[in-house]
């Protein structure tokens, strides 16, 4: 046993927190936010200069073939800094998928994704789906050496903005993925804002026509890429919560040190420090299950890894609902107003959980596996 | 012991419930049911319309204006009024500011603002919070210095509701720094228009606008527009505080919030065949939400029946708003989750009364997210669930302070 991070993982750690600290202020993130593009072209090229845009590729495709591990010190510290950029989709989800079963040419790709060229998405949800990874009513219709796709991709993140989209349709065979160009004809991308400031797309496929090529993997071998996708997400997504949690518990720390009230500071008040402890309490719990997230990434034994992620996922979501109204309300008023850090973090905290599936799906999922 | 409410009540229900029906307008309904945004117009038509028939401030003295309505007719009233779709007519005037006018007011402070109150020739705010006086609202530091027939007050108001739309602020102010810090506050109310406010909005974290900050730069203010006595400002903000907490329990609008996330349940796709209402699992938690929404209801009515025994309103009020807002949030969390993937989804633009443009995602789910994080602040507006549960850990179970 050895909860220790690498000499390496330590240095990457310091680093982007280093970075972060500098180039990603809360006036910098402020006027991304203003600019509304949800993914600053600047920062991106930093990225790709950190090296870290080509995490999840190994080395021989252009990448640093790092580990879940690595994928998790990067995701903590992007949910410390709030980053809004679309790192999960393009670095971990997307690349992930093209590594595991891409062709030659689409790997090809990869390189161009390390060096910040290139941005993926995963477009698979979509309007009536909720979280059901299988319940996917896009069609793709083979015709000679094309396939043509028809359908809807819901709250696609980084969808208008990416130059590739993964889209899983299905297919006579069953459902499968497909890489499709973002400026495809027939495709149209509605670019949205979500409430945390990150970007969305709704993206209507009428006849949308790419060669058999465009196929990823087996022709309706997508489900279990799609659900080793939503596995890497959640990994990174409870990775993010932890290092929000952290952010957010240190930040309301210093306001109940600093807050003074009826003569005192605020956290000198028993019924607040109380209030405090089981905020840490549940930011541990929920860094446990982080971890245990990201260690069963590789385990082989699906249901295995099916209760370690929705474990995961429904723990993070419990904590990170519970941290971020217990931030707040600790606030006050400060703490609704948009102006403090604090609602910044208790919003992404809350959307997390809108994501790759919430606390109710998860504790489902699991009770099924349990009950299996 | 009987729960139900009289004949002669439900007969005042169906009265009101025809009342509504036929006066509220089809465009300021439709914009309240489907959660735009309301202007200042669209909530002065409301006390318009109401004072017509004197139902502005119902619970008033007849002398002043009112109907002398029990708190079991308030009740009925509003939420009949919340169920329809009407706007809702803000405290600050009608239940906050006039009671006190009416108690401690000169004759002619209760001549000059009562009827404009009920005509809505007055749109009322409150000034009480301050950046460094939340809870611990005694501290409170902005000035009022007496210069003839004037005092000039200087400081800084923070959180004012729609103190952008206000005609008149009601402030606590300082008009002493000796002694304990209750013993030198004095009540003003101050003229918005006057030299030297400026109001600046405070964005909250649904990206609305509906606080401020008032800022006072040597205004000058009347004697004649302080209640009172100069320095017993603290006693009448007590009487005031008493008579702000039965409506925060939010029977209507929590009714009308649980009807609505029904609806979106209903609606919600699981991307297997059946609504999400039908799954166990969710259907569960609203079916707690509507229990708990029972029981506070019950309780409402057991502390109106009190406060008629004695008089006077008792502590259990903070019963009321401490259950009250954490069903408001607990409800406006399920709407949001109904959502699932689209609750990220927001959309400003399509809050505005006359947007026709595309709305993604589902259209129940105009608002609910933002009303979500909106939320969070009825645990901590009108005095903050910490502060109700030392009221009840006080004042109901005798304990003493540390």
């Amino acid at each position: 046993m050895n909860f220790a991070f690498t000499e390496e993982q330590t240095q990457l750690r310091d680093s982007l927190r280093r970075f972060l600290t500098q180039s990603y202020t809360v006036e910098r993130r402020r006027a991304i936010l203003r600019a509304g593009s949800g993914c600053d072209p600047a920062t991106w090229r930093q990225f790709a200069e950190l090296g870290i845009l080509g995490l999840a590729i190994p080395e021989s495709l252009g990448g640093i073939g790092g580990s879940a591990f690595d994928a998790l010190v990067v995701m903590e510290e992007f949910g410390r800094a709030l980053v809004l950029e679309p790192y999960l989709s393009t670095a971990l989800v997307g690349a992930g998928i093209l590594v595991r079963a891409g062709s030659p040419p689409q790997q090809r790709l990869l390189p161009a994704v390390a060096a910040g060229e290139v941005r993926l998405a995963f477009a698979h949800g979509e309007r009536d789906s909720r979280w059901q990874l299988d319940a996917v009513t896009t069609r793709a219709a083979r015709e000679a050496d094309h396939w043509v796709l028809d359908g809807h991709k819901a709250m696609v993140t980084d969808g208008a903005g990416a130059h590739y989209l993964v889209v899983s349709a299905r297919a006579p065979s069953g459902i499968s993925l497909f890489l499709l160009p973002g400026a495809s004809e027939g495709m149209t991308r509605t670019a949205l804002t979500s409430h945390d400031g990150t970007n969305v797309a709704e993206i209507r496929l009428a006849g949308v026509r790419v060669p058999a090529d465009a196929l990823i993997g087996a022709d309706g071998g997508g489900s279990p890429l799609i659900e080793a996708a939503s596995e890497v997400a959640i990994a990174g997504l409870c990775a993010e919560a932890v290092g929000a949690m952290d952010a957010l518990l240190a930040l309301t720390l210093e306001y109940v040190r600093t807050r003074r009230q009826f003569g005192v500071p605020i956290g000198t008040f028993q019924a607040l420090q109380h209030r405090m402890a089981d905020m840490l309490l549940h930011a541990e719990l929920a860094r446990s299950m982080s971890y245990l997230a990201s260690a069963r990434l590789a385990v082989s034994d699906l249901t295995e890894r099916r209760r370690a992620l929705s474990a995961a996922k429904f723990l993070v979501g419990r904590s990170a609902r519970f941290i971020g109204q217990e931030a707040v309300q600790l606030h006050g008023a400060m703490g609704v107003s948009d102006e403090l850090p604090t609602s910044h973090y208790f919003r992404r905290l809350t959307l997390i959980n809108a994501s790759f599936g919430d606390m109710d799906h998860h504790l489902e999922r699991f009770a099924s596996v349990m009950a299996a | 012991m009987d729960l139900n409410f009289s004949a002669e009540e439900e007969r005042f229900r169906a009265e009101v419930r025809a009342f509504v029906a036929a006066e509220l307008p089809g465009s300021i309904r439709d914009k309240v049911l489907g959660h735009k945004r309301l202007d200042r117009e669209d909530f002065l038509t409301w006390v318009r319309i109401l004072n017509r028939r004197g139902w502005v401030a119902p619970s008033w003295p007849r002398r002043f204006g009112g109907q002398e309505w029990d708190a079991a007719r308030v009740l009925i009233f509003e939420e009949e009024c919340a169920l329809a779709g009407a706007p809702p007519v803000l405290s600050f005037g009608p239940r906050m500011v006039a009671p006190v006018i009416m108690t401690f007011g000169s004759p002619a402070q209760q001549e000059y603002f009562l009827p404009r109150i009920l005509s809505g020739e007055h749109w009322w705010c409150q000034g009480y919070s301050e950046p460094g006086s939340g809870s611990d609202l005694a501290s409170l530091k902005t000035r009022a210095e007496r210069r003839g027939d004037s005092y000039v007050v200087n400081g800084q108001k923070t959180w004012t509701t729609l103190a952008q739309y206000a005609d008149w602020i009601f402030c606590l102010v300082r008009t002493s720094s000796e002694g304990r810090p209750q013993s030198g506050i004095s009540f003003l109310l101050i003229d918005m228009k006057s030299p030297g406010i400026a109001v600046r909005p405070i964005v909250m974290l649904d990206g609305e606008h509906e606080i401020n900050e008032v800022w006072f730069n040597d205004v000058e203010v009347p004697v004649a527009n302080r209640i009172g006595e100069e320095n017993q400002g603290w006693t009448y903000a007590k009487f005031l505080l008493g008579h702000e907490r039965v409506s925060n329990a939010a029977l209507g609008p929590s009714k009308r919030a649980l009807r609505e996330l029904k609806a979106i349940a209903a609606a919600a796709p699981t991307g297997g065949g059946r609504p999400l209402i039908q799954t166990p699992r969710f259907r569960d938690r609203i079916a707690e939400a509507e229990i708990d929404l029972m029981a506070l209801e019950v309780l409402v009515l057991r502390v109106i029946a009190m406060d008629r025994e004695r008089h006077t309103p008792g502590p259990e009020a903070s019963l009321l708003k401490l259950r009250g807002s954490q069903i408001q949030q607990t409800i406006s969390e399920l709407a949001m989750e109904a959502l699932g993937p689209y609750a990220p989804l927001h959309q400003p633009q399509v809050l505005a009364a006359d947007w026709n443009g595309p709305l993604a995602g589902p259209a129940e789910g105009i608002g609910v997210t933002g009303r979500y994080f909106n939320y969070r602040k009825v645990s901590i507006y009108a005095g903050s669930n910490e502060i109700q549960r030392s009221i009840i850990a006080r004042h109901m179970l005798g304990l003493k302070e540390s």
